[in-house]
Protein backbone atom coordinates (compact mmCIF):
# COMPACT_ATOMS: atom_id res chain seq x y z
CA UNK A 1 0.00 0.00 0.00
CA UNK A 2 2.78 2.44 1.01
CA UNK A 3 4.77 1.50 -2.05
CA UNK A 4 1.77 2.24 -4.28
CA UNK A 5 1.31 5.65 -2.65
CA UNK A 6 4.97 6.49 -3.09
CA UNK A 7 4.79 5.39 -6.74
CA UNK A 8 1.67 7.54 -7.31
CA UNK A 9 3.27 10.58 -5.68
CA UNK A 10 6.39 10.16 -7.82
CA UNK A 11 4.25 10.03 -10.98
CA UNK A 12 2.30 13.15 -9.93
CA UNK A 13 5.59 14.98 -9.31
CA UNK A 14 6.90 13.86 -12.70
CA UNK A 15 3.73 15.16 -14.40
CA UNK A 16 4.03 18.50 -12.56
CA UNK A 17 7.65 18.84 -13.70
CA UNK A 18 6.61 17.97 -17.25
CA UNK A 19 3.87 20.58 -17.26
CA UNK A 20 6.24 23.29 -15.98
CA UNK A 21 8.79 22.59 -18.71
CA UNK A 22 6.10 22.24 -21.36
CA UNK A 23 4.54 25.56 -20.38
CA UNK A 24 7.87 27.37 -20.30
CA UNK A 25 9.02 26.10 -23.72
CA UNK A 26 5.58 26.65 -25.27
CA UNK A 27 5.45 30.22 -23.93
CA UNK A 28 8.81 31.38 -25.34
CA UNK A 29 7.64 31.94 -28.94
CA UNK A 30 4.32 33.67 -28.13
CA UNK A 31 6.01 35.89 -25.53
CA UNK A 32 8.63 36.94 -28.07
CA UNK A 33 5.92 37.70 -30.63
CA UNK A 34 4.07 39.70 -27.97
CA UNK A 35 7.21 41.78 -27.32
CA UNK A 36 7.39 42.48 -31.07
CA UNK A 37 3.71 43.47 -31.12
CA UNK A 38 4.07 45.83 -28.15
CA UNK A 39 7.14 47.35 -29.84
CA UNK A 40 5.17 47.85 -33.08
CA UNK A 41 2.41 49.62 -31.14
CA UNK A 42 4.91 51.75 -29.20
CA UNK A 43 6.89 52.78 -32.32
CA UNK A 44 4.49 52.49 -35.27
CA UNK A 45 6.92 54.43 -37.50
CA UNK A 46 9.10 51.33 -37.46
CA UNK A 47 6.38 49.56 -39.47
CA UNK A 48 7.39 51.07 -42.79
CA UNK A 49 4.75 49.21 -44.80
CA UNK A 50 2.20 51.61 -43.28
CA UNK A 51 3.84 54.34 -45.36
CA UNK A 52 5.54 52.50 -48.24
CA UNK A 53 6.12 55.51 -50.53
CA UNK A 54 8.55 57.13 -48.10
CA UNK A 55 10.96 54.21 -47.74
CA UNK A 56 13.47 52.37 -49.90
CA UNK A 57 13.89 48.64 -50.47
CA UNK A 58 15.89 47.71 -47.35
CA UNK A 59 13.68 49.64 -44.94
CA UNK A 60 10.59 47.99 -46.40
CA UNK A 61 12.09 44.50 -46.15
CA UNK A 62 13.67 44.86 -42.69
CA UNK A 63 11.13 46.09 -40.12
CA UNK A 64 12.54 45.22 -36.66
CA UNK A 65 9.26 44.69 -34.69
CA UNK A 66 7.98 42.39 -37.45
CA UNK A 67 11.30 40.54 -37.46
CA UNK A 68 10.98 39.90 -33.71
CA UNK A 69 7.46 38.53 -34.28
CA UNK A 70 8.83 36.41 -37.14
CA UNK A 71 11.67 35.03 -34.97
CA UNK A 72 9.15 34.08 -32.26
CA UNK A 73 6.83 32.46 -34.82
CA UNK A 74 9.62 30.49 -36.53
CA UNK A 75 10.84 29.25 -33.15
CA UNK A 76 7.31 28.32 -32.05
CA UNK A 77 6.24 26.51 -35.22
CA UNK A 78 9.55 25.02 -36.31
CA UNK A 79 11.52 24.20 -33.14
CA UNK A 80 8.95 23.76 -30.35
CA UNK A 81 6.73 20.90 -31.68
CA UNK A 82 9.62 18.45 -32.07
CA UNK A 83 11.19 19.59 -28.84
CA UNK A 84 7.98 19.00 -26.87
CA UNK A 85 7.59 15.54 -28.43
CA UNK A 86 11.17 14.68 -27.39
CA UNK A 87 10.57 16.11 -23.92
CA UNK A 88 7.45 13.96 -23.44
CA UNK A 89 9.30 10.87 -24.63
CA UNK A 90 12.22 11.58 -22.28
CA UNK A 91 9.92 12.07 -19.29
CA UNK A 92 8.03 8.86 -20.00
CA UNK A 93 11.24 6.85 -20.02
CA UNK A 94 11.96 5.12 -16.71
CA UNK A 95 14.75 6.73 -14.68
CA UNK A 96 17.68 4.27 -14.42
CA UNK B 1 22.05 48.07 -53.35
CA UNK B 2 24.06 47.73 -50.12
CA UNK B 3 21.92 47.68 -46.98
CA UNK B 4 22.52 50.62 -44.59
CA UNK B 5 24.63 49.67 -41.52
CA UNK B 6 21.67 49.92 -39.13
CA UNK B 7 19.74 47.43 -41.28
CA UNK B 8 22.68 44.99 -41.12
CA UNK B 9 22.65 45.31 -37.31
CA UNK B 10 18.90 44.61 -37.23
CA UNK B 11 19.39 41.48 -39.36
CA UNK B 12 22.06 40.22 -36.96
CA UNK B 13 19.69 41.15 -34.09
CA UNK B 14 16.99 38.87 -35.52
CA UNK B 15 19.44 35.98 -35.68
CA UNK B 16 20.48 36.62 -32.08
CA UNK B 17 16.82 36.58 -30.90
CA UNK B 18 16.29 33.19 -32.53
CA UNK B 19 19.57 31.86 -31.13
CA UNK B 20 18.75 33.18 -27.64
CA UNK B 21 15.37 31.45 -27.73
CA UNK B 22 16.97 28.15 -28.78
CA UNK B 23 19.58 28.37 -25.99
CA UNK B 24 16.88 29.24 -23.45
CA UNK B 25 14.81 26.26 -24.58
CA UNK B 26 17.91 24.05 -24.28
CA UNK B 27 18.37 25.26 -20.70
CA UNK B 28 14.74 24.46 -19.85
CA UNK B 29 14.60 20.95 -21.34
CA UNK B 30 18.22 20.00 -20.67
CA UNK B 31 21.05 19.25 -23.07
CA UNK B 32 20.17 15.54 -23.32
CA UNK B 33 16.66 16.19 -24.65
CA UNK B 34 17.83 19.07 -26.86
CA UNK B 35 20.40 16.86 -28.57
CA UNK B 36 17.93 14.07 -29.34
CA UNK B 37 17.70 15.46 -32.87
CA UNK B 38 20.99 16.02 -34.64
CA UNK B 39 20.01 19.27 -36.36
CA UNK B 40 19.29 20.86 -32.98
CA UNK B 41 22.69 19.84 -31.64
CA UNK B 42 24.39 21.42 -34.65
CA UNK B 43 22.23 24.54 -34.72
CA UNK B 44 24.14 26.80 -32.30
CA UNK B 45 27.68 25.86 -33.47
CA UNK B 46 26.72 26.25 -37.15
CA UNK B 47 25.15 29.65 -36.50
CA UNK B 48 28.27 30.77 -34.59
CA UNK B 49 30.47 29.64 -37.51
CA UNK B 50 28.16 31.27 -40.06
CA UNK B 51 28.13 34.56 -38.12
CA UNK B 52 31.93 34.47 -38.30
CA UNK B 53 31.73 33.94 -42.08
CA UNK B 54 29.27 36.83 -42.46
CA UNK B 55 31.64 39.10 -40.56
CA UNK B 56 34.00 39.01 -43.56
CA UNK B 57 31.62 40.86 -45.94
CA UNK B 58 30.87 43.24 -43.07
CA UNK B 59 34.63 43.83 -42.79
CA UNK B 60 35.01 44.40 -46.54
CA UNK B 61 31.96 46.56 -47.24
CA UNK B 62 31.14 48.38 -44.00
CA UNK B 63 34.41 49.39 -42.37
CA UNK B 64 35.71 52.91 -42.81
CA UNK B 65 39.16 52.81 -41.16
CA UNK B 66 42.09 50.45 -40.67
CA UNK B 67 41.35 49.81 -36.98
CA UNK B 68 37.68 49.21 -37.82
CA UNK B 69 38.69 46.68 -40.50
CA UNK B 70 41.26 44.91 -38.30
CA UNK B 71 38.76 44.64 -35.42
CA UNK B 72 36.15 43.04 -37.67
CA UNK B 73 38.72 40.69 -39.21
CA UNK B 74 39.98 39.44 -35.84
CA UNK B 75 36.41 39.15 -34.68
CA UNK B 76 35.43 37.05 -37.74
CA UNK B 77 38.31 34.66 -37.10
CA UNK B 78 37.51 34.25 -33.39
CA UNK B 79 33.84 33.51 -34.13
CA UNK B 80 34.71 30.98 -36.82
CA UNK B 81 37.21 29.30 -34.48
CA UNK B 82 34.61 29.01 -31.69
CA UNK B 83 31.91 27.76 -34.10
CA UNK B 84 34.24 25.19 -35.66
CA UNK B 85 35.44 23.97 -32.25
CA UNK B 86 31.85 23.61 -31.04
CA UNK B 87 30.96 21.69 -34.22
CA UNK B 88 33.92 19.38 -33.63
CA UNK B 89 32.90 18.80 -30.02
CA UNK B 90 29.26 18.03 -30.93
CA UNK B 91 30.35 15.69 -33.74
CA UNK B 92 32.80 13.94 -31.41
CA UNK B 93 35.85 14.69 -33.57
CA UNK B 94 37.28 16.85 -30.79
CA UNK B 95 37.46 15.13 -27.42
CA UNK B 96 39.52 17.47 -25.29
CA UNK B 97 37.13 19.63 -23.22
CA UNK B 98 39.67 22.46 -23.34
CA UNK B 99 38.29 23.23 -26.82
CA UNK B 100 35.29 24.69 -24.97
CA UNK B 101 37.59 27.55 -24.00
CA UNK B 102 37.42 28.83 -27.59
CA UNK B 103 33.98 30.19 -26.64
CA UNK B 104 35.07 32.57 -23.86
CA UNK B 105 38.05 33.43 -26.08
CA UNK B 106 35.70 34.41 -28.94
CA UNK B 107 33.57 36.48 -26.57
CA UNK B 108 36.63 38.22 -25.13
CA UNK B 109 37.99 38.98 -28.63
CA UNK B 110 34.56 40.22 -29.77
CA UNK B 111 34.27 42.44 -26.69
CA UNK B 112 37.81 43.71 -27.16
CA UNK B 113 37.15 44.40 -30.86
CA UNK B 114 34.05 46.45 -29.99
CA UNK B 115 35.78 48.44 -27.26
CA UNK B 116 39.07 49.04 -29.06
CA UNK B 117 37.66 50.13 -32.42
CA UNK B 118 35.11 52.50 -30.84
CA UNK B 119 37.31 55.48 -30.09
CA UNK B 120 34.56 57.96 -29.20
CA UNK B 121 33.15 58.29 -25.66
CA UNK B 122 29.86 56.68 -24.55
CA UNK B 123 27.63 59.71 -25.18
CA UNK B 124 29.16 60.73 -28.53
CA UNK B 125 26.21 59.19 -30.42
CA UNK B 126 23.89 56.23 -30.13
CA UNK B 127 26.19 54.05 -32.26
CA UNK B 128 29.15 54.86 -29.95
CA UNK B 129 27.06 54.09 -26.86
CA UNK B 130 25.94 50.77 -28.34
CA UNK B 131 29.50 49.81 -29.29
CA UNK B 132 30.58 50.32 -25.67
CA UNK B 133 27.48 48.51 -24.32
CA UNK B 134 27.92 45.60 -26.75
CA UNK B 135 31.62 45.36 -25.92
CA UNK B 136 30.99 45.11 -22.21
CA UNK B 137 28.11 42.66 -22.78
CA UNK B 138 30.56 40.47 -24.73
CA UNK B 139 33.06 40.68 -21.84
CA UNK B 140 30.26 39.56 -19.47
CA UNK B 141 29.56 36.81 -22.03
CA UNK B 142 33.20 35.72 -21.79
CA UNK B 143 32.91 35.47 -18.00
CA UNK B 144 29.60 33.55 -18.25
CA UNK B 145 31.06 31.06 -20.76
CA UNK B 146 34.14 30.68 -18.59
CA UNK B 147 31.86 29.84 -15.64
CA UNK B 148 29.95 27.48 -17.95
CA UNK B 149 33.23 25.73 -18.75
CA UNK B 150 33.79 25.17 -15.02
CA UNK B 151 30.15 24.14 -14.31
CA UNK B 152 28.60 22.97 -17.62
CA UNK B 153 25.36 21.74 -16.04
CA UNK B 154 24.58 24.87 -14.07
CA UNK B 155 21.11 26.13 -15.14
CA UNK B 156 22.07 29.65 -14.00
CA UNK B 157 25.11 29.85 -16.30
CA UNK B 158 23.25 28.16 -19.18
CA UNK B 159 20.39 30.64 -18.84
CA UNK B 160 22.95 33.44 -18.51
CA UNK B 161 24.52 32.33 -21.80
CA UNK B 162 21.10 32.59 -23.52
CA UNK B 163 20.37 35.96 -21.90
CA UNK B 164 23.68 37.35 -23.24
CA UNK B 165 22.43 36.64 -26.79
CA UNK B 166 19.05 38.22 -26.06
CA UNK B 167 20.85 41.29 -24.64
CA UNK B 168 22.94 41.45 -27.84
CA UNK B 169 19.78 41.42 -29.93
CA UNK B 170 18.14 44.25 -27.91
CA UNK B 171 21.27 46.40 -28.29
CA UNK B 172 21.53 45.65 -32.02
CA UNK B 173 17.89 46.56 -32.59
CA UNK B 174 18.52 49.92 -30.85
CA UNK B 175 21.12 50.88 -33.44
CA UNK B 176 20.54 53.78 -35.87
CA UNK B 177 22.97 55.27 -38.39
CA UNK B 178 22.89 58.70 -36.72
CA UNK B 179 20.83 59.24 -33.58
CA UNK B 180 21.22 60.85 -30.16
CA UNK B 181 21.67 58.86 -26.98
CA UNK B 182 19.86 60.16 -23.87
CA UNK B 183 19.60 63.54 -25.63
CA UNK B 184 23.32 63.71 -26.49
CA UNK B 185 24.66 63.82 -30.04
CA UNK B 186 28.10 65.27 -30.71
CA UNK B 187 28.29 67.95 -33.45
CA UNK B 188 31.06 65.79 -34.96
CA UNK B 189 28.53 62.98 -35.37
CA UNK B 190 25.98 65.20 -37.09
CA UNK B 191 24.33 66.90 -34.08
CA UNK B 192 23.78 70.65 -33.74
Amino acid sequence: MDAELVQERTEVRARQRQSWRHTAVSALGPLTALVGLVWALAQPYRITMLDPDKHGFWYLVIQPPLLVILAGAVFHFWVVPGLLADLERAEEEPVP
Amino acid sequence: MQPPPEVVHWMFGTGFVFLGLCLLAETIVGRKVWRRRAWRAYLWPSVAFLMGVFMWPVMVFFTSSAIHMLAHGVWAQAMMLAGAAQLGLVRGKLRNPLWELTLPFAFAVSGGAFLIHEQNPWLFSRAAFLHHALGWTAIVGALVTLALFARPRSPVFNAGFAVVFLAFSVLLFCDRNVAPIFGHLSPLAGGR
